[in-house]
């Protein structure tokens, strides 16, 4: 027991000696700087193996009659000739620089590319967010006024269901029967953004919304339920009842607002999950945003648009989390304490 | 059962005390619902895998798009090709796919897990690395990277969910070791000349075997989803296999004049999903402390 009481003082001391290497905000944002260099690592590796090549992908199948010099030639002006270690370097300084290389069937550059899809994807991932919320947070308070009884059970066994649906499933189903019984399919027609036509821009999230709102409202429900029952045992609630808080005010100050903190930091999860996850969705409601941008990529073996995509998704994630972190260490100062 | 599993609550020995709370995961309505959803889903795809009934691949041109009837269950679909074969060699396929896949990650997961937790240093630096990194990816973005980059066959798409889900395997494994690492036990046992390693694997393992089959169970519903997006995707099972996630994409184009070709597939899907939600959690309440509801 002596023992720990020394570290954790020793810990402490050396928290504030080097405070800028050991400040767990600093470790976080180091520890997501190697994670962003492992993970440009593993997308170049996994688009090196992929069968069939930029030779490929630019000539298709005349790519086969092509002779060995041309075949030479082509290499060495796509530089896939040179060592795998100095492709890395370059692809990623380029990277590094804001070149995120170009496609080779429309010659846009992926950078111009992603600058018109991801926000797209981030006008869908708040939408939905804000829909995953809007039935979360009510239903988990709602489960979690009586823990246990018929209407948590309800509410638990409803998340379980929506969680259990496939987004793809639900897409498909709602947007064939409403094909089918109304007529009315705003996404049929081509897709404006929120500048080009802002009503018709809202219909045509509507839909896409909703589904990826539903599939996030358990998550949330379940967050918002289980930070309610802590909550509500801490002994401030306690003391605020002593005090003769009651009712609402207890509710809402005391309980609410405290329990939300968990809430905002699934939130964060959950959008920057969006922004690579609702590639599905995209597709079926033909958003023409980030998910969907790999996915074209993927069918047009356009390997180079791929590996850029991933990676800046993969950082997003990366960097939304490390915000919600932050955010979360803001917001509770408990954390901090720690 | 509650007598056996009465007389078995002997507090001293872990693995008895935890099969009476197996069964009690059982006796919950969610675990009972969930086990009986399973075992028709199961049996429906043993039998697709063993050959009972009408074949998945025989197409009849002429029976094309026909509703359900007394020679089609579920219809037909486009190629008439019945349904309800093809559902039961969809359920086949996707549970073919799950239980590799969450095998794969599981094995691979736990021995990282347990390895990086005794080791420490620079073993754990790395595996910590690796965790973050394939965590950095959305689940269903990194399965399509790693899907489109093989050869597609439901092999490499199990691999590819593998992938996945190990880091989350190695992180549930990771934790207990570095509490058991330094327990009285482990360092009694080293001391009697036994391999300190042997005794963590022989200690650990029983300790997470709660948490574990917990995160198997829902492992396997999520590899379930997994796959069904990808095969609707086109980055999945190639056809001409059954795939439930390949068959919502067939129907989707064609439900105004054949509904049936959505619902059946979907409807398998989402009963096998529930049944492994339902069984997961009627597992946690029971064998995991912290997940219980209480």
């Amino acid at each position: 027991m002596e023992g720990v009481g020394l570290l954790s003082a020793a810990a402490s001391l050396g928290h504030r000696v080097g405070a800028v290497g050991r400040h767990p905000v600093a470790r976080r944002v180091g520890e997501a700087a190697v994670t962003l260099l492992g993970v440009s690592i593993l997308t170049f590796v996994l688009l090196r193996v992929v069968p069939g090549d930029q030779i490929t992908a630019a000539y298709g199948t005349a790519a086969g009659d092509l002779t060995p010099e041309q075949v030479e030639a082509l290499e060495a002006y796509y530089g896939i000739n040179e060592p795998v270690l100095s492709q890395y370097l370059g692809w990623l300084g380029g990277v590094l620089t804001g070149n995120l290389g170009v496609s080779a069937t429309s010659h846009l550059s992926v950078l111009s590319m992603t600058a018109q899809s991801l926000p797209n994807t981030i006008e869908l991932a708040v939408f939905a967010i804000l829909i995953g919320l809007a039935l979360g947070v009510p239903g988990g308070m709602l489960a979690a006024s009586r823990p246990g009884r018929a209407r948590d059970q309800i509410s638990q066994l409803t998340s379980l269901i929506a969680l259990s649906v496939p987004s793809f499933l639900l897409a498909a189903a709602v947007s064939s029967w409403l094909v089918n019984t109304i007529g009315w399919y705003p996404n049929g027609e081509g897709y404006r953004t929120l500048l080009e036509d802002p009503l018709l821009n809202l219909q045509q999230m509507l839909l896409p919304a909703l589904v990826l709102g539903i599939s996030i409202a358990p998550p949330i429900l379940q967050t918002t339920r289980a930070a309610i029952l802590t909550v509500r045992s801490e002994d401030y609630v306690r003391t605020a009842r002593a005090k003769g808080v009651t009712g609402r005010r207890l509710q809402v100050r005391h309980i609410l607002r405290n329990a939300l903190i968990p809430v905002v930091t699934m939130s964060g999860l959950q959008f920057g999950f969006l922004l690579g996850g609702a590639l599905v969705v995209e597709q079926i409601f033909a958003i023409p945003g980030i998910g969907r941008q790999v996915l074209l990529g993927l069918e047009q073996k356009e390997y180079a648009v791929v590996q850029s995509t991933v990676l800046v998704i993969a950082a997003m994630f990366v960097l939304v989390n490390l915000l919600t972190d932050v955010v979360y260490r803001l917001v509770d100062p408990r954390v901090r304490v720690q | 059962m509650s007598a056996a599993a009465d007389m078995h609550e002997v507090p001293e020995v872990p693995t008895t005390r935890a099969s009476g709370r197996w069964v009690k995961a059982f006796r919950t309505p969610g675990g009972i619902v969930g086990l009986i959803l399973m075992a028709i889903v199961t049996t429906l795809a043993l039998l697709a895998a063993f050959g009972v009934g009408q074949d998945p691949a025989t197409q009849e041109v002429s029976d094309a798009l026909q509703g359900p009837s007394a020679s089609h269950w579920l219809g037909t679909d486009q190629f008439g090709r019945d349904i309800f074969a093809r559902v039961c060699s969809g359920l086949a396929n996707s549970l073919r796919v799950a239980v590799v896949s969450v095998t794969l990650a599981a094995v691979g997961g736990v021995l990282l897990g347990i390895l990086a937790g005794y080791y420490q240093g620079v073993l754990d630096r790395v595996v910590g690395v690796i965790t973050n990194v394939l965590f950095a990816f959305p689940s269903l973005l990194l399965a399509l990277a790693l899907a489109a980059t093989l050869r597609r066959s439901w092999l490499t798409v199990a691999i590819a969910i593998a992938v996945v889900y190990l880091p989350i395997f190695a992180r549930v494994a990771r934790g207990p070791v570095l509490t058991l690492r330094h327990a009285e036990y482990v360092l009694a046992a080293t001391a009697v000349g036994r391999s300190r390693l042997s005794t963590l694997f022989e200690h650990v393992l029983p300790n997470i075997t709660g948490i574990l089959v917990v995160q198997v169970t829902l492992s396997l519903s999520w590899a379930i989803l997994t796959e069904a997006a990808l095969s609707f995707l086109g980055f999945g099972t190639p056809p001409p296999a059954a795939s439930l996630g390949g068959m919502v994409y067939a129907a989707q184009t064609l439900t105004s004049v054949a509904p049936w070709m959505l619902y059946a597939p979907g409807a398998a899907l989402i009963l096998a999903v529930v049944g492994l939600n339902l069984l997961g959690d009627g597992l946690r309440a029971a064998l995991d402390p912290r997940g219980g509801n209480q």
